[in-house]
């Protein structure tokens, strides 16, 4: 790297010389130990809404019950993010480990991968990895058993609790929250949900220790993280960096040197504009993502780039709630008017007071994170939005 | 029973017959009949009981459970931003030429289905596509018109067509 | 349960833990408005109206989907929800055909009124109502316009929930999700049973009932038509609530006076019919078990009644293999069709061709009952047009009438003569209790051992009821029914009539008799009567039904001496030649799936 301020790290993909070595080790520890190890470790969700994994995984644990569940969230869908489907494929041992160690922890015999629809090719593979993987369960004594469920194209079921009523068998509509899954999740069960990326993760701080991955990052952001990164850049591709850079440092290192904007987080993030690059930390101190980096050029019209958002969820809603259902199509109605002259400007400001409205109100997180992309861009590059 | 009908029946004897299993089903009809009948939709509907209605609320729901005629390769051009930004329109283009389609069209032949779709998670990659299950990816009008013609020739000699990526371990 | 402490706009209050901001809202009188929620089904969430401010929370929270916890302060009313509510009224307008001087809801639609209530307009957001949307009138019972309806779901899981018949659905999603049918085939070519109870639960006109009035207009216009309307017991304690009487009102007299003034030729009494129903069937579940006890036949058993057409093609549709459990007897309004057509028109010297008959009911699926092609006995169509107590309520508005002040005047006659046991088919338990104060009767001779002939066990609100009766001391005739245990069940809304049959099939049932209802609480809370319909108003309908009961003089069916007559002067025996062609019926198979 030519520039100090971002370092690359090498935990996610780095080869195992033996087969299965970290998840011996770890599960030959005691729960208590492991827990504490995660939970010192600072460790967040890398799916984006950043939740302490090692609390999840203590209240999961605290739940009485017959039957817990682990799942896998590999229903990777939001615009810009590639990540997990490299993880699958390139440390696919890791993931199932990870599932392991949070079977083992919060006492859960059955866990699933869901993988989305669009990543089917990687089944046969996925599926002779996991027949070795559970083989060797049962050669270590740990009763967990993992499948894999395959979704259908629906974004949404990215949304925890719409994954849930998806392998249930119902269209994937998330539910009223709570009860939250750790108290109730796939068929009512207590249920750990996780990203992919979270799952190896925590897997390599049981492996690394606490120690060496919090001396990454920084205080709000433990670690690293894995980045995918699109657009305007002459090296996109799957990064492993270190948390807490400023956008300015990735643009030096990935821009094309005439980058105007980076949209962080994919359409549901943040849109930084390059006047902003320098203040703007990537990390959960200023702006947490999934690791959807999409950098634009001066050539790109930020118009089309919400208008393409708009699209996206316009189509990707699931439609039961009122202000993200409506909402969108307002947004989406709204900004064309405003483009083709037939609404005033001021008329942003109604859009952008909706924003508000759906962020507050809307039934899940696919709806209240509108406002993120739509002001972010709308803010910064007005005279773009309008006739 | 026709043809459908005990496919469906096959499908639930393999998966189970309860409501978790509706998605792995429906799959199963997909995968060999490329969309799913109103047949295929009411036997899945007696198989696992449940309102014929609720088999297609739930179908519709999901973009790959398609309820309307495809045909033996569905291709589903990714339109997200990074692709769109990598010349889509133009992979768009070079296909409606090659297939004498538009975008939702399928040929007469019921051999393709031009479809556009959301984020495929190829963005580094860009422009992306399916052909069924198969990515294809760093596609060029080029690129594209030749993978289709081999589509076309294999069909008629019926070979199976491995799409372009590779994966390790 | 422990006890949750919270404070809602300063108010204290103290629920049950598992109870609802919304619950608990209402405990201290603060309204919250809301849309997809409703009292029978379960919890959706969906429609955002009712959120409140919770403090500590980032998002404003759907108070009907979100638990009291203890400690919560909630505000219900600040300018942040304010706002948050006003936009997302707006957002359903605008997703709304806002036609609304031209929807049959007007003035009683639960969005026009939040609508008015936050001063909507129509310039905040442009319309994003679909174009092209075609209303289906495939049905005889259920119009449904897509471009009304706001995606609150109520229909869907009363549909599922109520019924468990699932004839619509949540289909597509995003901005294209809608509320459909198997692959959106028009309502007639689907399970739908008719029931109603979508229309009774939709808050807007996205599901109405096909209306017949202006077809009932011009008959009555018509010179050369005799048009008689014959009015089931539910309409009226049901009716008043649209013309300005409080839930529970019995406006019997009132409604016979101004269906008289509309200008019907003659206001007959479905509960005539009622009677003669109970003799007709109670005769054949004694044939059915002299058949079973005496004769050592095969026989079905249970005997369930038919009375209900929404349960009628419900079991058509669910169990097509079972209707031998279906009495044959035609239900009420349509005996009272047939015999309309036949006996009143001999006894008044009238052309049955010129005879216009008209059925006032509490239900949806009576419209399509009448239109059945097997329903044509007289000769003629039996009933020419099935109206709701809604759209009779609609009629007496149109005439101008002023129905607070009307005058009170009888039924007439022929078949306006009723008793109390005709009265209460109006509410679940209702036929059963009609019947066994007849049969036990007849067996034995003296009257049901029930204080004041009020049979218990089979009334209230409970989903499936059931009683045993012993029969001792029979009359020498029946004495093969010495010390038989009588079971019988009664079950009302049809998700409980599935628990019944599926009994039924596994060969498991014990009873020998069953009354079903397709709606919750019976007909009282039909899928025709004045909407709102929740479970306090069918509790005062009930109530009021009970009270016309015991108002009544004669309380049994077999003393209605329009009943004797009618045996003596024309159908001369139950079960006999002509009952079998007037007033008993054939059931067909139908699709499950």
């Amino acid at each position: 790297m030519k520039d100090k301020n971002l370092k690359i790290v090498d935990i996610i993909f780095k080869p195992h010389l033996v087969k299965y070595e970290v998840l011996d080790k770890t599960v030959a520890r005691s729960n208590e130990d492991i827990l504490k190890e995660i939970i010192d470790s600072g460790l967040r969700g890398r799916g984006g809404a950043g939740f302490p994994t090692g609390l999840k995984w203590k209240f999961a644990a605290e739940q009485k019950a017959k039957k817990k569940i682990v799942i896998c969230n590999a229903d990777e869908g939001e615009p810009g993010t590639f990540k997990d489907r490299e993880i699958l494929t390139k440390v696919p041992r890791k993931v199932l480990g990870g599932m392991a160690v949070c079977a083992k922890i919060i006492g859960a015999k059955r866990g699933f991968i869901y993988l989305r629809g669009e990543y089917k090719y990687l089944l046969p593979f996925l599926n002779e990895e996991l027949e070795d993987f559970n083989k060797h369960l049962k050669e270590i004594g740990l009763d967990f058993k993992i499948d894999i469920f395959l979704g259908s194209g629906a974004y949404v079921c990215g949304e925890e609790s719409a994954l849930f009523n998806s392998m249930e068998g119902k269209r994937g509509e998330p539910r009223n929250k709570p009860p939250y899954p750790t108290v109730a999740g796939l068929d009512n069960m207590p249920t750990v949900i996780n990203n992919v990326e979270t799952l190896v993760y925590a897997l390599m701080i049981c492996s690394i220790g606490s120690k060496e991955f919090k001396a990454l990052g920084t205080s709000d952001s433990r670690g690293s993280k894995v980045f995918s990164i699109s657009g305007d850049t002459p090296i996109p591709g799957i990064y492993e960096l270190e948390l807490g850079m400023s956008v300015y440092d990735f643009v030096e290192e990935f821009g094309d040197g005439d980058t105007k904007a980076v949209q962080i987080g994919g359409a549901s993030g943040f849109c930084v504009p390059r006047k902003k690059f320098k203040e703007t930390i990537i990390g959960f101190e200023g702006i947490p993502t999934g690791g959807s980096m999409m950098i634009f050029n001066s050539t790109r019209s930020m118009y089309n780039v919400l208008h393409n958002y708009l699209d996206f969820f316009e189509e990707e809603s699931c439609g039961q709630c009122t202000p993200c259902r409506i909402g969108y199509q307002q947004l989406k109605k709204g900004v064309e008017a405003v483009k083709h002259g037939e609404k005033n400007e001021e008329y942003l400001q109604q859009l952008m007071k909706l924003t508000e409205t759906m962020k507050l109100t809307s039934k899940c997180g696919l709806g209240q994170s509108v406002a993120n992309s739509f002001s972010s861009i709308v803010n910064n590059y007005r005279e773009e939005m309008v006739y | 029973m026709t043809e459908v009908q005990e496919k469906v029946r096959d499908l639930s004897e393999k998966y189970g017959r309860r409501r978790e299993n509706l998605l792995p089903i429906l799959q199963g009809i997909v995968e060999k009949e490329h969309y799913l009948t109103s047949e295929a939709m009411i036997q899945v509907a007696k198989e696992l009981d449940i309102s014929a209605a609720e088999v297609y609320g739930t179908a519709s729901f999901y973009s790959f459970l398609d309820t309307e005629q495809r045909g033996q390769y569905v291709i589903r051009v990714c339109k997200t931003i990074s692709c769109d930004m990598k010349g889509k329109n133009s992979i768009i283009k070079a296909i409606e030429d090659v297939l004498k389609i538009k975008v939702g069209e399928t040929t007469q032949s019921k051999m393709f289905t031009l479809l556009e779709t959301n984020c495929l998670g190829w963005c580094h990659k860009a422009p992306a596509i399916l052909i069924n299950d198969e990515p294809y990816t760093n596609l060029t009008p080029a690129k594209i018109k030749a993978i289709l013609g081999d589509y076309i020739r294999n069909a008629e000699g019926k070979q199976k067509i491995i799409g372009d990526i590779q994966y390790e371990r | 349960m422990a006890n949750i402490n919270l404070i809602i706009d300063d108010f204290k209050v103290t629920v049950e833990e598992g109870t609802s901001i919304l619950q608990a809202a209402e405990k201290v009188n603060v309204k919250i408005p809301t849309l997809c929620y409703h009292e029978d089904l379960c919890v959706a969430g969906n429609c955002r109206v009712c959120v409140v401010e919770v403090e500590g929370m980032r998002t404003l929270p759907a108070s009907c989907a979100i638990p009291a916890e203890e400690g919560m302060v909630v505000k219900t009313n600040t300018p942040k929800v304010r706002r948050a509510r006003k936009d997302i009224v707006s957002l359903l307008v605008s997703e709304h055909n806002t036609q609304c001087t031209t929807c049959y809801r007007s003035t009683n639609c639960e969005l026009q009124n939040l609508s008015a209530e936050y001063n909507i307009d129509n310039e905040t957001y442009m319309s994003v109502l679909k174009p092209d949307i075609v209303i289906d009138r495939s049905s005889w019972a259920i119009e449904k316009d897509d471009s009304k309806c706001i995606r609150c779901q109520r229909c869907v899981r009363t549909c599922a929930e109520l019924q468990h018949v699932n004839a619509i659905d949540v289909v597509h999603k995003g901005k294209d999700m809608i509320i459909s049918t198997f692959v959106d085939a028009p309502m007639n070519d689907v399970v739908c049973v008719n029931c109603g109870q979508c229309i009774n639960h939709c808050p807007t006109g996205a599901l109405t009932e096909r209306r017949y009035f202006d077809d009932v207009w011009d008959a009555i216009g018509d010179d050369e038509k005799h048009v008689i309307i014959n009015t089931a017991p539910s309409v009226r304690v049901g009716l008043g609530e649209m013309l300005g009487f409080p839930v529970g009102t019995r406006v019997t007299g009132k409604m016979v006076t101004a269906l008289r003034k509309i200008g019907f030729d003659s206001v007959l009494d479905t509960d005539f019919t009622a009677d003669l129903t109970i003799i007709e069937e109670g005769t054949e579940l004694l044939t059915r078990l002299k058949k079973a006890l005496v004769d050592k036949k095969k026989v079905a058993l249970p005997m369930m009644t038919s009375c209900s057409p929404g349960w009628v093609k419900f079991i058509e549709h669910m169990y097509p293999d079972h209707l031998d459990h279906l009495s044959t007897c035609k239900s009420p309004q349509q005996m009272f069709g047939s015999l309309a057509k036949t006996y009143y028109a001999e006894k008044k010297g009238i052309d049955p061709k010129n005879i216009v008959c008209v059925a006032g009911m509490p239900c949806a699926a009576k419209k399509y009952e009448a239109n059945r092609p097997e329903m044509r006995d007289s000769g003629f169509q039996d009933i020419d047009a099935g109206l709701t107590t809604r759209e009779i309520g609609h009629m007496i508005k149109q005439a101008g009438i002023n129905f607070l002040d009307l005058e009170e005047s009888d039924f007439d006659s022929l078949m306006g003569e009723s008793t109390g046991a005709g009265v209460i088919f109006g509410a679940t338990g209702g036929v059963m209790e009609a019947a066994l104060r007849t049969a036990y009767e007849i067996v034995t001779g003296r009257e049901v051992p029930f204080e004041n002939l009020r049979i218990m066990p089979v009334r209230g609100d409970e989903g499936i009821k059931e009683a045993t009766i012993k029969i001792e001391g029979c009359l020498p005739e029946w004495s093969f029914l010495e010390g038989v245990e009588l079971k019988v069940a009664v079950a009302h809304g049809l998700i409980n009539a599935r628990t019944i049959m599926d009994q039924v099939v596994k060969g498991e049932s014990p009873y020998h008799f069953i009354e079903i209802m397709a709606c919750p609480g019976g007909c009282i809370g039909g899928g025709g009567q004045p909407i709102p319909t929740n479970a306090e108003i069918r509790k005062k309908r009930t109530e009021a039904i009970y009270a016309e009961d015991e108002g009544k003089v004669l309380r049994k069916s077999h003393e209605n001496p329009e009943i004797k007559q009618i045996y003596k002067e024309f159908l001369k025996e139950p079960l006999g030649h002509k009952s079998h062609e007037l007033l008993h019926t054939k059931y067909r198979k139908r699709f499950r799936y």
